[in-house]
């Protein structure tokens, strides 16, 4: 992204999110006749917070189990298990989200429980697969070598196969979490606090400049939030010497 | 002194290496040839534990290798491979310093040990350090491979085909590299080819493999000179045989005192570059240097003599 377009949106995002009202210029156009312009129920701030938050949390898990299953299946002794894992993780991602939180609200009741399930089975799939792709393909003349100058299993793992398969790894890392920004404005219909809570109301005002204030903010944090993760994929790719 | 002890190996109750029986004495080349899938890299992996034997066993210094753990054993012995196998992500000094750290040497060793090789291998240390694999040429990736093997001084050094992958020129310059790096630190190298010609050019003993099984082990002349068998003959080759044999043999051997035109050769040339040199300026004798002055040459016909097989 350009030097000048990145501070750009992240100022235009904080002046959305921290001071809604000073927009109100812009929204008013999209407005009812006599409704409010910005929402205000909740403020910005503590729902962008709050859908952040969900996000992470979702997507750190999500990581974790992806990545253990992937080390797992790519190991000799669990070679056994790569197919069974795909399919289960095939599944996460074929049920809509609107079906597991609706299938998720009876065992968790409503809130952020039900949002999370589904954000972190939705992020399994992206970071799995490139997880068993990054180990997969680390070269196997330099697995050899270290074997042969005595590293130990653990060793090989942690020194060489997941160093090499890193990039990859934060390649489906940022899939997901994209993926879970997005997704994480449906948890306001089981009323999680999220950003989707302003495009819902909207919605059911039908209120446009409502609707149009969240997707603004939640697609700059998308572009913000994968602009990001690029970046920090570029510095590690090069702190390794790839 | 490495002693190999009726290795086998057997793939599909096929022996890939077959009941194979050789010693290894400390501070000697041994190179093993054989035709592609004799059974060569398996031997060698077997000896630092990457495959495990289907019966026999190995001693280095009388102590036998299934004694010990086998990450420890592999610690102690240097391995390096074709297509060099470097950690892409690390450092030239982190990679040749790999085996070393994991012996927990101190740092400041680590360090003295990593500039001492790539000083040794004709490489500024200040300029390859901080480098990683993938911005030095194939030949100086090959070079850190083998100066990783050596890093912990290893009772023994294992090669498979390990410059395989250069082209000729490089690789005549790193086998010569191999060769006066070997006699500057005295290691014990074992070492895998298909190349005759490198066997010749590096082995202070040859080892060949047929079928999976050790057909000869001896000196290069003694190879060149009475072939075991068929394919040991075809391996040194039928009409290069004589050429092989007169460059193992240097020039001191048959020098005789009289004079000869020319300017005088280096007594250590081999006699293959004197014939050339005869053939090449139309001479029947070369002068050779000596330390007190003296007059002495080689002759053709003392070459000649040298090349000619039995019978
Ligand atoms: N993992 C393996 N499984 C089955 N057969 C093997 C395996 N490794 C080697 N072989 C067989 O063992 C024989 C010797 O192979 P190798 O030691 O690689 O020979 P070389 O290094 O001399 O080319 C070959 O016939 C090869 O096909
Ligand atoms: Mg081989």
């Amino acid at each position: 992204m350009r030097t000048y377009l990145r501070p750009a949106l992240a100022v235009l995002l904080l002046a959305l999110v921290v001071w809604p009202e000073r927009f109100s210029w812009l929204f008013a156009p999209f407005a009812p006749q006599g409704g409010p312009v910005i929402y205000s129920r909740t403020s910005l701030l503590s729902l962008s917070l709050n859908h952040l938050a969900l996000v992470l949390i979702a997507t750190l898990a999500a990581t974790l189990v992806a990545v253990g299953m992937a080390i797992l299946v790519t190991r000799p002794f669990g070679a056994a298990f790569r197919p069974l894992s795909r399919t289960v993780t095939n599944i996460g991602q074929t049920f809509p989200p609107v079906a597991v939180l609706a299938l998720a609200v009876p065992a968790l009741g409503f809130g952020e429980g039900p949002t999370l399930v589904a954000l972190f089975l939705y992020g399994l799939l992206p970071i799995f697969e490139n997880a068993i792709a990054g180990l997969s393909t680390v070269s196997p003349t330099v697995l050899d070598a270290a074997r042969g100058i005595g590293l130990t299993r653990l060793q090989r793992l942690i020194r060489i196969e997941l160093p090499l398969a890193l990039p990859v790894i934060l390649n489906g890392i940022r899939l997901s979490a994209i993926i879970a920004l997005g997704t994480a404005t449906i948890g306001s219909t089981v009323a999680a606090k999220t950003l989707g809570e302003v495009i819902i109301a909207g919605l059911l005002t039908n209120n446009t400049a409502f609707v149009l204030q969240g997707g603004l903010i939640v697609g700059l944090f998308a572009v913000l939030l994968y602009d990001l993760m690029v970046q920090l994929e570029q510095r590690i790719s090069a702190r390794l010497g790839l | 002194m490495i002693e190999i002890d009726g290795l086998s190996k057997f793939y599909d109750n096929k022996a890939a290496v077959d009941a194979v029986s050789m010693t290894v004495e400390t501070g000697t080349i041994t190179v093993i040839v054989g035709t592609s899938g004799s059974g060569k890299t398996t031997l060698l992996r077997m000896i630092n534990r990457l495959e495990t034997a289907d019966a026999g066993e190995v001693r280095i210094h009388g102590e036998a290798t299934d004694s010990l753990a086998p990450h420890l054993l592999r610690r102690r012995i240097g391995y390096a491979i074709q297509g060099h196998g470097l950690f892409p992500h690390y450092t030239i000094a982190r990679n040749i310093g790999a085996v070393p750290a994991l012996l927990g040497w101190p740092e400041d060793q680590i360090r003295a040990r990593v500039d001492e090789l790539l000083s040794l291998f004709s490489m500024e240390p200040a300029q390859f350090r901080d480098r990683y694999p993938a911005e030095l040429s194939g030949g100086q990736q090959q070079r850190v491979g083998v100066a990783r093997a050596l890093a912990s001084r290893p009772d023994l050094l294992l090669m498979d085909e390990p410059f395989g992958a250069l082209d000729p020129i490089i690789r005549a310059r790193a086998q010569d590299d191999l060769r006066r790096i070997q006699r500057a630190l005295g290691s014990t190298i074992l070492l895998v080819t298909h190349d005759m010609e490198e066997a010749i050019r590096l082995g202070d003993r040859i080892a060949v493999m047929d079928g999976g099984r050790l057909v000869q082990h001896g000196s290069p002349t003694g190879i060149i000179r009475n072939p075991a068998t068929g394919f040991v003959a075809e391996m040194v080759g039928g009409v290069e045989r004589p050429l092989r044999l007169l460059s193992l043999l240097p020039v001191a051997d048959i020098v005789e005192p009289g004079t000869a035109p020319g300017e005088a050769i280096a007594p250590t040339t081999n006699l293959r570059d004197a014939l050339a040199l005869c053939l090449w300026s139309g001479r029947d004798a070369l002068p050779v240097q000596t330390d007190d002055g003296r007059a002495a040459r080689v002759t053709l016909k003392a070459i000649r003599a040298q090349a000619q097989g039995p019978g």
